[in-house]
């Protein structure tokens, strides 16, 4: 079943053109990859997604609903929640508080003390640091931080913008294997990424976004085998 | 000892009118920290709360608490409508546009308060009476007491507000971070209005305060404390909270040396060279410090 469909979408950043015509589906239990070149237009397809960008034309459809326009702070109660790019974890409030703004929508204490348990059991580092400043941890624990927080507001479809940034090989490794784990308990996953061989590699199905359009789309395996796709994103 | 007498009188007279600064300088520094907005019309929100005050002590005839109460609420609110009517359209505006928009917010309350409320200044009530303490030698006043107390009080609710509830926590996830609070589902346009609401009646409390101590109040009073308070606010460090209080309560110490032991005239020269001064040496503030970002 089709979770999240993107229907011929344009998105303007003032006078730049930056999403020219996109089209996507994610289905549910997917893990869906849209990977490509640095400018291509990734972040700001999630950055739609997530209501912080408003689509000019097209339309964006999550469990049927249309959700193109609505402010992101609705669409996170529709189900959808964002790591964004670099992080963006609230450096002066504690890891605990960070989590806890995770969960803001949220009024089930039991729920919201359940899924920090859940947190934790994943990122045991965050545990550890849980009365510290934020903007005291590691590049690799603030990645961590960030997916437990949007873990927190408990959604169906969770999106990733490049996890991998400015973070050591095995630290990545360990991050994908995350991802694989968070979608194998329920949740649907699309993920941006610049490392496409690591995404590729976790991804049901991907996209290959090029200057604002969808250029190649299809089985993430095949892609990875795709001779085109190894010489201009997979470094031969 | 003479000398030791008076500097320690000065400080409690300093620490008074500090306290009255820091009431005001939160509201600049909160409202700051959330839409990056010098709110020129701050200190004339806290003329508004005096008369609204004045009005409740004189009018309706009622002690000052619950006037006081009522003037923070009705402030509270006076400074959401201003948010809501003047500032939210401009809110994706160039800074300098808000910015003169607010000066011109400030003018209007002034003048439409002279419009109302006629230019003469306006006795305040006594409503304390003619109460003093004498601690070893010391004088503190009953309008100190009262300026002391209420102060303590409001700045631990304040402490609790934006420590330990969900509004307090989405208000300083939102001044740091607007977009990134939304993604958490944080409504940002009500938080910003939540934070105009609570600076105003800060700014109220401070309004009515000063009515009790200096007696007087006049449509233009909120002109000199509100750029004071602003002088508070950097130098504290615009943005962060204990940085107000302490800011507000050095520039009353200082101002009240100066005024002791200098000469009073020399009293307003003294808080704009603690702005330059503080705006050379360390223009974060003393609670500021150069935020980098970790890759």
């Amino acid at each position: 079943m089709s979770m999240l469909e993107i229907n011929d979408i344009n998105v303007y950043y003032g006078a730049i053109h930056a999403i020219k015509g996109v089209s996507l589906n994610v289905n549910e239990g997917e893990i869906v990859t849209l990977i490509g070149a640095n400018g291509a237009g990734k972040s700001t397809t999630l950055r739609t997604i997530s209501g912080l960008l408003k689509p000019k034309t097209g339309t964006i459809k999550f469990l049927d609903k249309d959700i193109a326009g609505m402010p992101a702070n609705k669409i996170v109660r529709e189900g959808i929640s964002q790591v964004p790019e670099g992080r963006k974890i609230f450096a002066e409030m504690t890891v605990m508080e960070n989590l806890e703004l995770g969960a803001f929508i949220r009024e089930d204490k039991d729920g919201i003390a359940q899924d920090l348990k859940m947190v934790f059991g994943r990122f045991p580092r965050l545990e550890e640091r849980k009365l510290q400043m934020a903007g005291t941890l590691s590049g690799g624990e603030q990645q961590m931080l960030a997916m437990g927080r949007a873990l927190m507001s408990r959604p169906k479809l969770l999106l990733l913008d490049e996890p991998s940034m400015g973070l050591a090989p095995l630290l990545i490794k360990e991050i994908f294997n995350i991802i694989v784990d968070i979608n194998q308990t329920g949740t649907t996953v699309l993920l941006v990424e610049q490392n496409a061989n690591m995404a590729l590699s976790i991804a049901n199905r991907a996209y290959v976004l090029e200057t604002g359009r969808i250029t190649i789309s299809g089985d993430a395996k095949k892609l990875a085998a795709s001779e085109d796709i190894r010489k201009a994103y997979l470094g031969g | 000892m003479d000398f030791v007498h008076q500097l320690i009188q000065q400080l409690i007279n300093g620490v008074s009118l500090g306290s009255i600064y820091a009431l005001i300088a939160l509201g600049y520094t909160m409202i700051y920290g959330i839409i990056k907005l010098i709110n020129f019309a701050h200190g004339d929100i806290y003329m508004v709360g005096a008369y609204l005050g004045f009005f409740g002590v004189t009018a309706a005839g009622l002690p000052i608490l619950p006037a006081l109460l009522i003037s923070m609420f009705v402030t509270g609110l006076l400074g959401m409508v201003v948010e809501k009517l003047a500032y939210k359209p401009l809110r994706h505006a160039p800074r300098i546009s808000i910015l003169i928009t607010a000066i011109g917010v400030s003018f209007f309350l002034e003048y439409t308060g002279m419009y109302f409320v006629t230019p003469t200044p306006r006795t305040f009530p006594d409503v304390i009476g003619n109460i003093s303490f004498n601690a070893g030698g010391f004088i503190i006043n009953g309008q100190q007491v009262l300026i002391f107390a209420i102060t303590i009080i409001l700045m631990a609710l304040l402490t609790y507000i934006v420590q330990k509830t969900k509004l307090g926590k989405a208000m300083r996830a939102a001044s740091f971070d607007t977009e990134t609070a939304q993604l958490m589902g944080i409504d940002a346009d009500r938080v910003i209005s939540m934070t105009f609401f609570i600076g105003s009646s800060l700014a109220a409390a401070a309004g009515v305060l000063v009515g009790v101590y200096y007696n007087t109040i006049d449509p233009l009073m909120g002109i000199m404390p509100g750029l004071k308070a602003f002088v508070a606010a950097v130098l504290g460090g615009i943005g962060i909270l204990p940085g107000a209080v302490v800011g507000g309560i050095i520039l009353g110490v200082i101002e009240a040396l100066v005024a002791g032991f200098l000469s009073s005239t020399f009293r307003d020269a003294a808080a704009f060279a603690i702005l330059i001064l503080v705006l050379l040496i360390k223009p974060t503030g003393l609670f500021g410090k150069n935020t980098h970002e970790k890759v």
